[in-house]
């Protein structure tokens, strides 16, 4: 079993922050000390206030693995939320965040995992899911892959240019975008649907896997989890074989 | 290190001090490794192991059948949510194993679940009232996303240790880690002692 020695708080540096969609800004951050991490795993930010309140959230880094100087997060606004609304609202490059990691090492998939992989990922639930694909685009080894993306509007599908691109050079990686809340019925795309991902849409998706996928990894909001959860244990995926990340209510 | 600009919410006070690092959250966020595996208590059973005997196995039936325990409490996840004034019914372990007419174990305890997930705690902090079988919510049904039918229900740690959708507890000598455990996340667990991974 792996064990990850997780660090001591560390000050990384803010060097970007940059709009992705009109609910998510991407962050990057140039971490003090070298620190390898695996993609899927996530780090544990925490703020301090002059009062010596704190408040901590975990994030999934959205960067590959190759890189351990830096790490890019994203992160959706939640309403009232506390630590998502203070990086929307305050952060600016050069601004310093406290963090330790990496943690978590369930969800989190390496390059050289060579089955058919099933990802399936609801609004900033693509956070981790990039760094896998990130990581696996700069390795030799293409394993089937098929990514189900559901977001409300296409203004909300983060990294939608990079996705197709790399569906464009890798034949074995196939995307689906789901559109929820889509203005027109019709989707003007063969990579978009417009609908909620239900069960026939995961049907018809693994089909462009020509076997069962030998894992999948779900990442979003717990509702979005404990649906597709549920489709997948419905078309015979073994449980352990489902690796999922919930990020929030 | 004070963060720049960052002063906190204006957040309720709370009934009690929370441990340190954690934050007072109203819903009941959920949180497992994998998806939520379906459990029907009708096959549903649930078996305690000493020193590699099996010394006892529950029906849904049998188990509702014991004496129920009412625990009112606070939760703490090491995701750094806790939660106030919470009400759970179950079993405790001591009934259990006074049913199956044994005497306490010592040592260590792991937790076997439904999906396979895993978790150690030593004996003791199963013992003398301090864990449940737990099976009602707030006088409702353990939902299945919380672990219903049945969790294991160990307060004074962090939850990732009161196991969803129980099926045994395997008393040892030893103590192995679990299923985070192994990932990093600290043998004990106590949220007041901050206990979240392992060197801490
Ligand atoms: C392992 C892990 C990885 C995560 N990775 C990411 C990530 O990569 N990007 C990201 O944006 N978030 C991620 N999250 C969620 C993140 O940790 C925070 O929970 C989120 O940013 C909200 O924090 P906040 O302080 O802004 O809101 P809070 O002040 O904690 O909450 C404000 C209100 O919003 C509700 N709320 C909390 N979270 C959500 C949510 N996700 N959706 C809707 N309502 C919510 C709360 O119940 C509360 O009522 C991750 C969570 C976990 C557990």
């Amino acid at each position: 079993m792996n064990i990850d020695p997780v660090r001591e708080w560390q000050i990384a540096t803010v060097t970007s922050v940059n709009d992705e969609s009109p609910r998510v800004k991407l962050f990057k951050l140039d971490l003090a000390n070298e620190t390898k991490f695996r993609a899927g795993q996530y780090f544990d930010i925490r703020l301090t206030a002059p009062d010596g309140y704190q408040a901590q959230r975990s994030y999934s880094v959205t960067s590959s693995p190759e890189d351990s100087n830096s790490i890019e997060l994203a992160i959706e606004l939640i309403a009232d939320g506390e630590v998502s609304a203070y990086f929307h609202e305050i952060v600016k490059p050069d601004d310093q965040i406290e963090l330790r990691g990496p943690i978590g090492g369930h969800f989190t998939l390496s390059p050289n995992f060579t089955k058919p992989v099933l990802l399936v990922a609801g609004g900033s639930g693509i956070a981790p899911i990039i760094s896998m694909l990130r990581h696996r685009r700069s390795s030799t080894r293409i394993a089937p892959t098929v990514l189900m993306f559901s977001v409300r509007t296409e203004a909300d599908a983060l990294f939608a240019q990079e996705l197709e691109d790399m569906a464009q050079e890798n034949p074995n990686l196939h995307i689906i975008i789901a559109l929820t809340r889509s203005e027109s019925e019709t989707p003007d795309s063969k990579q978009r649907e417009t609908r909620r991902i239900d069960r026939s849409m995961i049907d018809s998706a693994i089909t462009k896997l020509a076997e069962q996928p030998a894992r999948a990894y779900v990442c979003g909001g717990t509702d979005f989890v404990e649906s597709i959860g549920n489709h997948l244990l419905d078309i015979g995926l073994a449980y352990h074989d489902i690796r999922t990340e919930r990020f929030g209510p | 290190m004070i963060t720049n600009n960052f002063f906190g919410r204006k957040r309720p006070e709370p009934t009690r001090p929370v441990p340190p690092g954690q934050y007072l959250e109203d819903g009941f966020p959920v949180l497992s490794a994998g998806p939520t595996p379906k459990v029907d208590t009708a096959t549903w059973d649930f078996s305690i192991e000493i020193g590699g005997a099996e010394i006892g196995t529950w029906s849904w039936d049998q188990l509702n059948a014991l004496p129920q325990t009412d625990i009112h409490t606070d939760i703490h996840c090491v995701t750094k949510w806790s939660k106030q004034d919470t009400d759970w019914r179950g079993v405790t372990i001591d009934a259990l194993l006074e049913d199956a007419g044994v005497e306490p174990p010592t040592g260590f305890v792991m937790a076997g679940c439904d999906g396979g997930y895993t978790t150690n705690v030593p004996a003791a902090d199963v013992l003398d009232g301090k864990a449940l079988l737990a099976h009602t919510y707030d006088n409702e049904p353990l939902a299945p996303e919380h672990g219903g039918p049945v969790r294991l229900f160990i307060p004074h740690l962090y939850l990732w240790k009161s196991a969803k959708w129980i099926r045994s507890l395997t008393f040892m000598d030893q103590d192995v880690p679990g299923f985070w455990e192994r990932y990093g996340y600290h043998m004990y667990g106590d949220p007041w002692r901050e206990q979240r991974y392992s060197n801490d």
